[in-house]
């Protein structure tokens, strides 16, 4: 109560007691608790950690060889024996989309960080620097936006042997551009704010000014885009495996899981041949949605914690 | 709150035989109009058009004019965030107008700047610690981080803040605050000369004052010489020694804070300060001057000297040839072919 009225009296006055006013809590700290305050944001988490957990300890979890064929056994219905039912081929579904999991979450991962990587270093530099280096940037991205996508990743991929490696390597370099407009973008209306002009009088470098005082700026659509780019790579690389130069059978991955049930008569017949591929891809990009919502926020120190 | 209105008269003869800390010769800034696919460049906006002053060791300069007649770019090009297209800036007899940016390293200490809009000046990201301490251990001026953390907080506590508010972030203050926060971050480096551009112009009157006030106390404090860009005549009267006024990228005319009021020659001048509302019902009724038509665009400026379009005392000359800068009394410079 003293300290309250003191305050109020010479709300200016600067004193020396005055620890509890300020909150001593770590960065970390404050993120932390940020984060597990959001319920879906800890939900996405949570679901992210099974399905990376349940790729990791595939080898312990699968009731069956992920490859070995019961011929007897195909499109054999979910029962005790196959929890998932099996595919046309008498593999385990449950075995397969275990092990699945281990590389498209790779093959999502990997290419998702790399591209967001490329294309916001891209974008950042374009939009600060602005003239004949903007130019150039940005005409690149527009060249490689002019060719179907599919067509560069099939002559980028049949170049080199398609290995998972090869296959992030040109999902990175084919799929920066968005998000360098996005970060690009952003940079232009940034670079004008005032801050950044402070930044510059005081003498800050460039590039630090770049990275560290608009980078960070410009996080939230950063995040939105890195997570819709993992569903759109676990995807893109079923489209690849579904034209034979993606992950090449048997390996199982999501993507080219969902694409053999793609298959009028297994629709019909086997419902649950397609569904589970589909749902670990939907849950996967949820979840990680989720996530990166949950990162924005608690990143923002302008949202406050409850 | 130390002085409780604004400090009117400071004795400025001291200020009157000092040097120069700045020159500015004839600086002229354009932006490029670009259109067309191929971006060609189809003309400039002559936002700055050759102004020439300077200011004297210890003073406070004052840069009025009406919006967009060039001042926040002429205080952004001194500062050399925007290239100058011509003219020549002197800090302290130094030229430092075609200084590359990493020559410019030592210049960015003694020159700093306080802007106007307190939201955007002010990183959302950073906390008040982080925006002080920052600059510090660039130029390397304390050690150790708690040197810089405990000197950091020793100006906050000067700008009149809670050294404790270090820790705090931008959006947890208020208008005025933050506006200490930006002055305390242009004070760290310790400069010479701090370009105030528009400084109090988005704050409250109340907060006016006192951050008014507080730049008084630092001026003294610090030894600063301010360059003071504003619009609003009754601060520039009470804040400055001596004043510019701009029209269209132009000095119109530079004169002693009391010739300039008292005594305007330039009719520019003359028909900004008739109107200044009275501050008070028994003032004397001034004679209001009215501009017919509205400012020309600095795309395509008149010919001859800018003003004659809405120059009451037009003269057919006056379209033809631009008035030089002169200095028709002691210290009072006008650029006009009246005098």
């Amino acid at each position: 109560m003293d300290q309250l009225q003191h305050r109020k009296l010479e709300p200016m006055t600067p004193n020396n007691n005055h620890d509890n006013l300020g909150k001593h809590r770590s960065m970390l700290g404050i993120f932390v608790v940020k984060f597990f305050q959001n319920k879906l944001a800890v939900l996405g988490l949570v679901m992210l950690l099974l399905i990376i957990g349940s790729a990791v300890f595939a080898p312990l979890l699968a009731p069956h060889d992920p490859n070995y064929q019961i011929l007897t056994a195909r499109l054999h219905e979910p029962s005790a024996e196959y929890p998932l039912g099996a595919d046309q081929l008498g593999r385990d579904l449950l075995s397969r989309l275990l092990y699945a999991g281990q590389m498209s979450l790779l093959v999502g991962f990997a290419a998702m960080a790399s591209a967001t990587f490329i294309g916001a270093t891209m974008g950042a530099i374009a939009g600060y620097f602005g003239g004949i280096i903007d130019s150039i940037i940005m005409r690149i991205v527009d060249i490689l936006f002019s060719f179907p996508n599919i067509f560069l990743m099939i002559t980028l991929v049949a170049l080199f042997r398609p290995s998972p490696f090869w296959l992030i390597v040109s999902f990175a370099v084919l799929g920066w551009m968005s998000t360098a407009r996005l970060i690009r973008g952003e940079m232009l209306s940034l670079k004008k704010r005032e801050f950044v002009l402070a930044a510059r009088t005081l003498g800050i470098s460039k590039w630090r000014i770049i990275f560290n005082h608009i980078m960070p700026n410009a996080i939230g659509p950063l995040i939105v885009a890195a997570t819709l780019a993992v569903g759109q790579f676990i995807i893109a690389e079923s489209t690849l495996s579904f034209l034979g130069i993606g992950i090449s059978p048997p390996t199982a991955t999501w993507g080219n899981m969902l694409t053999a049930a793609q298959n009028l008569t297994i629709f019909q017949t086997a419902w649950w041949y397609p569904l589970f591929p589909g749902l670990m891809i939907f849950l996967t990009v949820l979840s990680f949605n989720f996530v990166g919502d949950g990162l924005r926020d608690a990143l923002d120190p302008r949202v406050v914690e409850k | 709150m130390g002085t409780s209105i604004v400090a009117q008269n400071k004795p400025n003869e001291k200020i009157q035989h000092s040097e120069k800390i700045l020159e500015v010769k004839n600086l002229k800034k354009y932006f490029p109009i670009k259109a067309g696919v191929l971006q060609r460049t189809k003309g400039h906006i002559k936002a700055v058009d050759g102004i020439d002053f300077f200011i004297r060791k210890g003073e406070t300069f004052g840069l009025v004019g009406e919006s967009g007649c060039g001042k926040s770019t002429a205080g952004r090009t001194i500062t050399r965030l925007y290239e100058p297209t011509e003219g020549e800036i002197f800090f302290e007899g130094e030229n430092i107008t075609s200084k590359k940016e990493r020559h410019l390293f030592n210049l960015r200490r003694n020159m700093q700047m306080v802007f106007q809009d307190p939201y955007s000046s002010l990183n959302p990201r950073k906390t008040v610690g982080t925006t002080l301490i920052e600059p510090l251990k660039v130029h390397r001026m304390y050690k150790t981080h708690k040197e810089c953390r405990e000197y950091a907080q020793s100006i906050l506590e000067r700008v009149g803040l809670n050294p404790s508010f270090i820790n705090r972030y931008p959006h947890e203050f208020s208008g005025g605050q933050r506006q200490r926060i930006g002055i305390a971050r242009s004070l760290v480096l310790n400069p010479k000369l701090i370009v105030g551009d528009e400084p109090v112009s988005a704050l409250d009157v109340s907060i006016q004052s006192q951050v008014l006030n507080l730049l008084n106390d630092l001026q003294d404090e610090f030894d600063l010489t301010y360059l003071f860009i504003a619009h609003d005549l009754s601060v520039v009267k009470h804040f400055s020694d001596r004043i510019g006024v701009m029209y269209l990228g132009n000095m119109s005319e530079v004169a002693n804070k009391k010739d300039l009021y008292d005594e305007p020659l330039h009719p520019y001048t003359q028909a900004l300060l008739s109107a200044v509302p009275r501050s008070h019902p028994r003032e004397v009724k001034k004679e209001r001057i009215l501009l017919k038509g509205d400012i020309p665009s600095p795309a395509n400026p008149p010919t001859g000297c800018v003003f004659h379009t809405r120059c009451p005392f037009v003269m057919d000359h006056c379209k033809e040839v631009t008035p030089e800068m002169k200095e028709v009394r002691p210290n009072h410079f006008v650029a006009c072919h009246l005098h």
